[in-house]
This record gives C-alpha cells, sequence and structure tokens, in this order.
C-alpha cells in the first residue's frame, strides 16, 4: 500500500494528484460502493455499521434503504443482484445471526452482478451484546472474505470485492470491526463506474438460481471448486502485501490489529492480509521463510493463526501471547510482544502508565431528559414486574435506578422469551410474577411481530410493552416503517401498530400515555393480572430525533424536603444541591428540562413546578 | 523534510458537548498542513449522557486510530470529572486544557454517587501543566454556552503545531454560517486564556 500522498494537498499540488478526504471507514465503504456502480442497498441500522447506508443515501444515482431487519436486506441485495445490479447490504456483526439464512444462499448461487455483504464486528463490545468474530461465517459459508484496515482501504478495497464477487459468482463478506468502521483516516477519492441503466429483464437460469437438490448438489461442488480458484486469486491479489524489513521478526496481521502491530513493531516484516479467506498458501508459506520467527496479531478467535497452522507453517506466537478478548492498541501489542521476547519493539510505547483515579463517578449512557421511556419504567418498577427485555435506548433501564429489566439477549427475543417462560409457570401462581415482555417499534417491526404471534397462536400468557417512539433511536435516529419516511426522504405508508397488532390475534390492546405515571402503573397493573395475552402500546416521539424541547420545570426550595424520591426518576437534569442552611434540596437544570414532568409526579410534597404559560396557566 | 513525529491529542466530554466537532476541526486543520491523519471515536450510545473520548493522532504517517496510554501530547477535556478520569494518559510534561464545568453524570442525579468535591484542586495536583478554563461563561459571553467547543479550540491553539489563522480557517468552513461571528469571537477568546501561561 503507497500511504495517501498527504502532501498533495497541500496548495498547488499536482493536477492529476487524487482528491484526498478525510472519511470515516464507514463513509470510505459508502464512496467505494458509490465508485464502484453500486445501484441498489438495503441494511438494518446496528452500531458500529449504519453510517454506510447513511452516507450511501446521501448519493442521488443509488438507491438506498432500511428494511425491516437483516435477512430482509440481504435477501433483497441478492435479489438485485441476480437481477443484474451490483448491490450492497451492510450489517453490525449479529445482524449477520439474522441474516445468516439468506448469507449462505448468496454463495450458492449465482448472480449477474456484483453483491458485497459488510458485517462490522464490535470487539471490546461498545455498543453490543457480544463480540463473535464474523471472519468465522466466510469459512462457514465457503465466501471470500476481504478485510481494510483504515479509511483509504476501506474505499478501495470495495471496488475490488465487486469485481472478486463477479469474477468468481459469489457473495463476498465484506468484514470490518469499530476501529476500521468509525475511524477516520485520509481516502484518496476516485470516480464512479457508470452502472447500466435500469434492467427491462431478469436472465433466467434455474439451474444456478434455484436451490432445490437437483440443482444444489451440483452447485455445492462448483463451490468447492471455486475456493480453490480464489485461492489461487490470493496469491497474487494486491490485497495482500508482503512489506519486508527485519527477518527476524514476521508478523501476519488484518485489519486494525495490523495498525497496532505496525506502530508496535514499526522495522518487523508484514504479511498485511486484505484477503483473509481463503488464505494464501504458497505466499504464507514464502514469507514464513524469508523471517526466524513468525507472529499472528489478531483480534478476537485465532482465525488466521489456525488455519496458518493446519497449512502445516509453523507459528511461534500467537493467542498464547495476545488476548482472545477486546480490542487491540499499539500499547497492548508493544508489550505483551516484547514480554514474549519479540525484538524491535518501539520503545516510546512501553510506557508506565499510573492508575486510573478509582473515586470519579462512572458516567453510563442513560435515558435522556424527557425520554418517553422513563414514565413506563418508574411504573413497571413500582409493580416490581419480571421484565424480559430487548435491544434498544430501553435497555438503559436495566441500570439503577430504574433496574426494571431482567434478562435481554437479542433483538426481537424480548417477546419470544417472555412466551417460553409463560408455559412453564405454574397457572395459578400469582398473576404479579407474570412475565412482562418490553420492545421498542424499530425492533418490534424487525423481529417482534414474529414472536408476538407465537403469543397469540399459542396463547401465552404474556404481557407486551411497544415502546413506540417513532424512529431507531440506539442507533441514532433512523427512519423505520412507523414513521412514514423512508431513508431517502421519501413518504411511506406509516403501521398502524394496534391494527397489526389486532391482525395477529390479540384481542387486549390498550394504548397509554408514557408521561402519565399513574395511568401506566393503573393499566400495567390491570393488565398483567388479566388472563390472556395483552400488548400495551405507549406512543410518544424520541425527544432526541424531534428535538422536543418544552419549558422547564422547577422546584419550589420551600417545599422541597430532600427526600430523593423524585431522583428515581433517573432523570440527568435532575441534581441534589444543599440550601442556606445546608440541607439538602433538589433542583432542576433548566437547560437539560424538556418538561416531561415525570419528576413531578413523583414528588409528594408538591416542590415540583410546572412551568407557566404565558397566559398565566400551568402549561 | 524532517521526520515529524506523530502528535496524540485525546479529548474527552460528555455526549452532546460538541467533543466530534472540535476533532472534525482538528483533524481538517491536519490535513490541510499536510499530515496524514488518523481519529477514532465510538458512538451509537454518546449521545445520552455517557462520556466520550476522541483520539486524533496525526504525522508523516499514522497507522493505528487508538492512542497508547501514558503518550498524549494534549488533553483536551470539556468537563472536570473527565479530565481527571483521563488525566493518566498524558505523557511526562503533556498539557492538560480542560473546561472547568460541571455535567452531573446519571450515577450522581440518581444520588447514588456524589459528584467529587474540589475537583480542580485535585486536577492541579495531579497534573501540574494544566490550563483550566471557563469555557461555558466566555462561550456565553461570546454568544452561546454552546460555543463552548470552539473556546477550548482556541485555548489549546498555542500547543498546536498549527498557525492559529489555518485553525480559524477550518472553524470558519466547519459551523454554520449563521453562527460564524459567535463562533469565531469564542475562539478568540479561548485564545487570549491560552496565550496566559498556566
Amino acid at each position: 500500500m503507497t500511504p495517501p500522498d498527504v502532501a498533495a494537498a497541500d496548495a498547488g499540488a499536482k493536477a492529476d494528484a487524487p482528491q484526498l478526504e478525510i472519511l470515516s471507514g464507514n463513509e470510505a465503504i459508502a464512496r467505494g460502493a458509490w465508485e464502484a456502480g453500486v445501484r441498489f442497498a438495503s441494511a438494518y441500522p446496528g452500531t458500529p455499521s449504519t453510517e454506510i447506508m447513511e452516507a450511501l443515501a446521501k448519493y442521488d444515482d443509488v438507491y438506498a434503504e432500511w428494511a425491516p431487519n437483516e435477512k430482509v436486506a440481504v435477501e433483497a441485495a441478492t435479489g438485485a443482484a441476480l437481477a443484474g445490479a451490483r448491490a450492497l447490504s451492510t450489517m453490525k456483526h449479529v445482524g449477520l445471526n439474522v441474516a445468516a439464512d439468506p448469507f449462505f444462499s448468496s454463495s450458492m448461487i449465482h448472480m449477474a452482478g456484483g453483491l458485497v455483504i459488510v458485517s462490522a464486528d464490535d470487539p471490546a463490545m461498545h455498543s453490543s451484546q457480544d463480540e463473535q468474530d464474523n471472519r468465522n461465517y466466510a469459512k462457514f459459508a465457503k465466501m471470500p472474505m476481504i478485510e481494510p484496515a483504515d479509511a483509504d482501504e476501506a474505499l478501495r478495497f470495495v471496488k475490488t470485492a465487486y469485481e472478486v464477487s463477479e469474477r468468481f459468482g459469489t457473495a463476498v463478506l465484506y468484514r470490518t470491526t469499530t476501529r476500521t468502521s468509525h475511524a477516520q483516516g485520509v481516502a484518496r477519492l476516485g470516480e464512479r463506474v457508470t452502472p447500466a441503466g435500469p434492467l427491462l429483464q431478469i436472465q433466467r437460469d434455474p439451474s444456478q438460481q434455484l436451490m432445490m437438490p437437483h440443482n444444489a448438489i451440483p452447485r455445492h461442488a462448483a463451490v468447492e471448486q471455486r475456493l480453490l480458484e480464489l485461492a489461487e486469486y490470493a496469491e497474487t491479489t494486491e490485497l495482500n502485501r508482503i512489506e519486508m524489513g527485519d527477518t527476524r521478526v514476521g508478523i501476519v496481521a488484518s485489519g486494525a490489529a495490523y495498525c497496532s502491530a505496525k506502530e508496535a513493531f514499526p522495522q518487523a516484516s508484514f504479511l498485511k492480509v486484505g484477503m483473509s479467506w481463503p488464505l494464501p498458501k504458497r505466499l504464507i508459506a514464502g514469507f514464513r521463510a524469508q523471517v526466524d520467527k513468525l507472529y499472528v496479531v489478531e483480534e478476537l478467535d485465532p482465525f488466521l493463526e489456525e488455519n496458518i497452522r493446519l497449512q502445516g507453517v509453523q507459528v511461534d506466537g500467537g493467542k498464547d501471547i495476545l488476548p482472545l478478548c477486546g480490542e487491540f492498541n499499539p500499547g497492548l501489542v508493544a508489550r505483551l510482544l516484547s514480554e514474549a521476547g519479540v525484538p524491535g519493539v518501539d520503545e516510546g510505547l512501553l510506557v508506565d502508565v499510573p492508575d486510573a483515579v478509582a473515586d470519579l463517578p462512572d458516567r453510563p449512557p442513560t435515558l435522556c431528559p424527557g425520554c418517553s421511556h422513563r414514565g413506563v419504567f418508574v411504573a413497571l418498577r413500582r409493580l416490581r414486574a419480571f421484565v424480559s427485555g430487548d435491544i434498544g435506548c430501553y435497555s438503559l433501564a436495566a441500570l439503577p435506578p430504574f433496574e426494571a429489566m431482567h434478562c435481554s439477549t437479542c433483538m426481537g427475543a424480548g417477546i419470544s422469551m417472555a412466551h417460553g417462560m409463560s408455559k412453564v409457570m405454574d397457572e395459578n401462581a400469582d398473576r404479579k410474577n407474570r412475565p412482562v415482555a418490553i420492545i421498542g417499534d424499530s425492533t418490534f417491526f424487525h423481529t417482534g411481530i414474529s414472536s408476538l404471534l407465537d403469543v397469540a397462536y399459542n396463547k401465552s400468557n404474556v404481557v407486551t410493552i411497544i415502546l413506540d417512539n417513532r424512529t431507531t433511536a440506539m442507533t441514532g435516529g433512523q427512519e423505520n416503517p412507523g414513521m412514514g419516511k423512508t431513508l431517502q426522504g421519501q413518504d411511506a405508508p406509516l403501521v398502524d401498530i394496534p391494527a397489526l397488532v389486532r391482525a395477529l390475534g390479540i384481542t387486549r390492546v390498550r394504548e397509554i400515555d408514557p408521561f402519565d405515571v399513574a395511568q401506566c402503573q393503573a393499566v400495567l397493573k390491570e393488565e398483567i393480572a388479566a388472563d390472556e395475552p395483552s400488548v400495551v402500546i405507549a406512543t410518544y416521539p424520541c425527544v432526541l430525533q424531534y428535538r422536543i424541547n418544552g419549558d422547564a420545570y422547577t422546584v419550589d426550595a420551600d417545599l422541597c424536603t430532600g427526600c430523593k424520591v423524585c431522583l428515581r426518576a433517573g432523570c440527568t437534569a435532575l441534581s441534589l444541591c444543599k440550601n442556606k442552611d445546608g440541607e439538602p434540596r433538589v433542583e432542576i437544570d433548566p437547560v437539560s428540562c424538556t418538561g416531561c414532568g415525570v419528576c413531578a409526579q413523583l414528588c409528594r410534597y408538591e416542590a415540583i413546578v410546572a412551568p407557566v404559560t404565558d397566559d398565566g396557566k400551568d402549561a | 523534510m524532517t521526520e515529524r513525529p506523530t502528535f496524540n491529542i485525546l479529548i474527552s466530554g460528555v455526549g452532546g458537548q460538541g467533543v466530534v466537532l472540535a476533532s472534525y476541526v482538528l483533524s481538517r486543520v491536519a490535513l490541510a498542513e499536510g499530515y496524514d491523519v488518523k481519529q477514532s471515536e465510538v458512538h451509537g450510545m454518546a449521545q445520552r449522557g455517557g462520556c466520550v473520548t476522541s483520539h486524533l493522532r496525526f504525522g508523516d504517517r499514522v497507522y493505528s486510530s487508538l492512542i497508547t496510554p501514558g503518550t498524549v501530547d494534549v488533553l483536551l477535556s470539556f468537563e472536570s470529572v473527565e479530565a481527571m478520569r483521563y488525566v493518566h494518559w498524558l505523557k511526562p510534561g503533556g498539557l492538560l486544557v480542560y473546561n472547568a464545568a460541571r455535567v452531573n453524570p446519571s450515577t450522581v442525579s440518581s444520588g447514588a454517587c456524589e459528584y467529587p468535591e474540589g475537583i480542580e484542586e485535585r486536577i492541579v495536583a495531579a497534573w501540574p501543566n494544566v490550563r483550566a478554563v471557563d469555557a461555558s461563561a466566555l462561550a456565553a459571553q461570546a454568544g452561546t454556552v454552546k460555543a463552548a467547543n470552539v473556546v477550548m479550540l482556541g485555548a489549546m491553539a498555542s500547543a498546536l503545531p498549527f498557525t492559529p489563522e489555518m485553525l480559524e480557517s477550518v472553524i470558519r468552513r466547519s459551523v454554520p454560517p449563521k453562527t460564524l461571528d459567535v463562533n469565531l469571537e469564542a475562539f478568540r477568546l479561548g485564545r487570549e486564556v491560552g496565550a496566559v501561561p498556566a
């Protein structure tokens, strides 16, 4: 890799110098897809992948959409590619679990257009429930995999990925991690390859596109043959490169781990792997022959290490030195490898760092001031219900002071897990111990609908709360089918959630005002006591996404007793202060308070006062 | 050209304080000055009141987007506790520039923890090479509290290998046009504070 010629950004740069821009890895993938002539893109939001589709949607000659879930997104992209257009689907690592079925198929069928499927993994679980290593999916699905290390590679390698996809007739897994997707770097921009216009017909080839045993049996053999051809391609592609340096140390690495290793051992020899499945057997063996010791530096699973060892190549260090969990940085790689006797470390990275200050208050993420979920969780905590949770901002209610969520696994599972719990509970058990499922609007559309269908069809005694805040909030406010708008700003039909729930077979459907704590508590109490499946829908738009900001409440310091009950609203607009006599009192930050009024409903002394409107009445 | 060592800036703050804009400006200045640049932050849950950090690195050739603890040249913190939380990331002789502002974490709002007493004295004791800036007040003086991040850019400017003019020209390009005058005034007020030896 030639590094981007940053000097060319200076005034007076040569006229033919490439245009340089600082892009995040995600923006670079979008740019590369656009340059590659992609016409169709479908995704479901998920950190750290979301910004790829948001950036791609801004190019006006690409169709880009949010699908209800990742399975649908990959199927839609597969259809577009089968029809002959270059197509893209993007997701976070766990999204590929949802999409695993069509993902495997996209390795089996022949597509006229290229298909690239991006999996953005999250080592260190910055915003995820696990840190699975999706490189394993490439081997499992017998699919080529390409891994960029930084923004410049993220842009360029996408274009190569489409060439590989079309040349070998398979989807390509394009794997990033948080520190590639969310890291910014200097990228060289290129021109767009103009794709063919809209298609007039779809080429028919059932033998390669209709996967029933009669066709799939010969296709499997073809896929195995293709892997051999891809391994041959991997020997010479520019995606893999050798950087010879000090021959005492050879390091094999890919992605963000390469960046850490390169800084930790700047003089070492490197085999920088850009195409990490299938692996180039002769290239690896040749590199091994040129160095005294071979180390594999990779985050998470020993994917490269195990597969290199399987080729009979001696590896002198890998996961026996480096951790299986979390992400790397240059200092970590420098310290662990040099302690293991690897020479040539950058001594400047071996610094003794004092311990972090221990007694500082944690600052975990929390429900925003004015969040429409707050009142519902205050009610659930009071009812001491068992809450089967799901993936979204409302997961934050698992933390103090709410602690009103008791299990959570994957998207859509809150309802179906509550269904399973309900079926194994004694039917005479106290109704208040009945499981309550909670899910957001976007997650309900994602995989919650089919779970609720199980509740309705198989009649389990589950109360399902749908927190409809009219957006996909946790990932930053993406459009969904409940908003009436698409990713690219088109009007769309708005899903009628109560009607949909009834159509599934639920007859008890209640709607509540999420800011009315007493009503939330009363309705939930009634529904928990009922003897049939029930759905409670709390609708109010996301305060952040819709920029909702009312006048702030205030505290009457003469009425406030400092009892701290209002602090159980878990709102950062509230804090304790001291009055002139040194007694504790609550105060409200007028800038962050949006006037939702939940805290005022908790106060037993009427000390939290609603703002007064211009006509002199309470707001 | 002599080799320019990699310069590491760590920015810490609270979601919503403008950490992202500050790193946007600094990275574009570095590119305009002919450096290779890498910058890393984690977003997704940051807007919900959690801590936010941004790693910014520039030099002749930068590979990793992550700074190694103990190698930070300048720590720019938008809140007092968030300054204290990352002060050990500074290299010997590194500079801490922080906004002497208090933003309650949810753990304090809920009454589970107390905001530390005497945090400013503790910061000075931990790291004598420090510039404490009342960025919120200076931003308000410039026209809006929201410009505190630009005050902070001004306050750190003299510690950077950039010309203030280049920083100002990138700020001009990076802020909404109708907030330009306020932001330029915020930058100027920050530079005045930053010019005074700590």
